[in-house]
């Protein structure tokens, strides 16, 4: 079964789209979006299973999952299984699923695999380092008008385009 | 009558339990999923076109969104349908998010990808997006391996719930709508950098965006002409039912009590002192600090006191209890938690506390005036400022039961 391969929504009306969930999603729980805080939750779970004490004895470890507690049992972790789940099905039905690598022209796959999970790891140090990632950060926080939000905002895209020129090769 | 009754946002936890709340999380995340797949961040080329002024497809999504949902939020809010004070407003620790800001953005170039992307991406079939997410868990254990290390810095610079309108000193509805001229800027200058670097003709675009951004402006004037329910109409609101929290001397904590608050380490206790400098420069508890005697001076502590932890109680205290009783009803009208009123006032506390130092006035006062004098104006130095616990045994009814904060308190990324 394929279905047609439908163009990507206007990103303006994709903006007013994610406004609106953003909007739904504090009128009714009185909490944004986010990711990286489930992503932290599953780790220090995961961290947990096999190294229980030494996440107890890890101040940042154990406020998550120190002793009894599950750090899988927070809101942010349902919202999160949900992106994946609301990604396949937007794809699917937009004909947009499909197994792919997505890279710049001039760059073999495997180098965008590298590419991906470095800056994957960046990401995840920079996430926790500010406390929270583009949803729960900039979106979340820039639409309630959070200072830091806005602040950190701005070093996201100050930190993007300081180091696009020296890996231009990866997109261009 | 409803709209007094539920405003949003909703406890929905203790609604509707834990489990079916969750599965409205689970619902909420499929549908940020779709909205991210649907604008085309599933792919990492178009999320990368950014940083290289080709496709300005993030920031067009980003500030959308943001300007959505802060209109309609601040919207509700002036209509009185949500409260904002409940919402989770990311606190500011503002060098440690420049820093992690400029890393991320470092890790975004690179990678292709944010967090919620990535996982939005790999559902759609990219491998690279399950490399990135393999690179996100590596990053999160090696900052939690490392923080204890820069935690000073991490932890620093912390200013609490601190806001656009706070820092401007400008009113809400004003923020709103200079942050969607701001956004309106961003987007001239997105489409302009498309043209020039990515050959997009303008023209093509959808005349549409014109359209929306007129609704947008007009709402976001509607917003400021509204204006945000300041502490009386919010005291509308709750006024029958704290009035009778008020009659039943539920939050009318004796001296006994306020004296083991003050030797209680346990907790945090503000003492707020609502009388005229003049008086508290004479004499005030250790530690009291002054407000004037006007809703507006209360009022303007709203913020600092909403930042408090958990474990804080706050005493609003008067010669009598008639200007703490109006400084009670300003904070929790505004949602501050865990405020309670010195019973029979300093007046009271003088009764029981005044030394051979401090002597009642011999004429009768009213309720609200000060019925000691005191020699000199030494502040906190009197001994009935700071009472040894040791030497009174005092019996009273416990009332302080310290509530922890109503709103969110883990939410964006938490």
């Amino acid at each position: 079964m394929t279905r047609p391969e439908k163009p990507w929504i206007n990103p303006y009306l994709g903006g007013v789209l994610l406004g609106l969930v953003l909007f739904a999603a504090f009128f009714i729980t009185g909490n944004g979006l986010g990711a990286s805080g489930g992503f932290q939750r599953i780790w220090a779970w995961l961290e947990d299973v096999v190294a229980s004490g030494h996440v107890d004895r890890t101040g940042y470890l154990a406020a998550y999952a120190g002793g009894d507690k599950n750090p899988l049992d927070l809101w942010i972790v349902p919202l999160l299984i949900g992106v994946p789940v609301g990604g396949f099905l937007s794809s699917w039905f937009s004909g947009r699923f499909k197994v792919r690598t997505g890279k710049g022209p001039n760059i073999s796959v495997r180098t965008r695999w590298a590419a991906a999970f470095v800056g994957g790891t960046i990401m995840g140090f920079g996430a926790r380092f500010a406390r929270g990632c583009t949803s729960g950060q900039a979106l979340s926080g820039g639409a309630v008008l959070s200072v830091g939000s806005w602040a950190f905002m701005f070093a996201m895209f100050a930190g993007g385009y300081a180091v696009a020129w020296f890996v231009r090769k990866l997109w261009t | 009558m409803f709209l007094t009754l539920a405003i949003a946002p909703f406890p929905i936890e203790a609604d509707l339990g834990k489990w079916l709340a969750y599965g409205l999380y689970l619902i909420i995340g499929i549908l940020f999923g779709t909205a991210l797949e649907q604008a085309g961040f599933a792919y990492s080329p178009n999320l990368a076109a950014q940083f290289y002024l080709k496709d300005m497809r993030v920031l067009k999504v980003m500030f959308t969104a943001i300007i959505t949902a802060m209109t309609l939020i601040f919207l509700s809010s002036g209509i009185g349908i949500l409260d904002y004070t409940k919402l989770f407003v990311d606190p500011t620790y503002l060098w440690p998010g420049i820093v992690g800001g400029i890393i991320m953005g470092v890790g975004f170039t690179i990678g292709g990808f944010c967090p919620g992307t990535s996982a939005t991406a790999a559902a759609t079939g990219s491998i690279d997006a399950l490399f990135y997410l393999g690179g996100i868990f590596t990053g999160i254990f090696v900052f939690g391996e490392t923080v204890d290390s820069f935690a000073t810095f991490w932890y620093g610079w912390s200013m609490g719930r601190f806001t656009l309108p706070e820092w401007l000193h400008v009113s809400t509805g004003t923020t709103v709508v200079l942050v969607i001229l701001f956004a309106f800027v961003f987007f001239w200058a997105a489409e302009w950098f498309e043209k020039k670097y990515g050959g997009v003709d303008p023209k093509a675009l959808p005349k549409a965006r014109y359209v929306g951004a007129g609704a947008f402006l007009v709402v976001g004037l509607l917003v400021m002409f509204i204006g945000q329910p300041g502490w009386e109409q919010r005291w509308d609101r709750v006024a029958t039912q704290k009035n009778e929290v008020l009659a039943n001397r539920e939050v009318q904590i004796e001296p006994g009590e306020l004296l083991e608050l003050m030797n209680n380490n346990k907790i945090k206790l503000v003492m707020l002192d609502v009388r005229p400098e003049a008086e508290f420069n004479m004499f005030h508890l250790a530690w009291a600090r002054q407000v004037d005697p006007t809703a507006e001076a209360v009022d303007a502590l709203v913020p600092e006191l909403l930042d408090n932890p958990g474990k804080t109680a706050i005493v609003a205290m008067g010669n009598g209890e008639e200007e703490a009783t109006e400084a009670w009803k300003v904070l929790v009208a505004q949602d501050v938690p865990n405020v309670y009123i010195l019973a029979g006032g300093l007046n009271g506390w003088l009764d029981i506390f005044a030394g051979s130092d401090i002597h009642p006035v011999t004429y009768p006062v009213a309720g609200d005036q000060a019925r000691f004098v005191f020699p000199t104006a030494i502040g906190s130095g009197y001994s009935a400022s700071n009472p040894d616990p040791e030497e009174y045994d005092l019996e009273y009814t416990t009332k302080v039961k310290l509530a922890e904060q109503t709103g969110p308190t883990a939410g964006g990324c938490g």
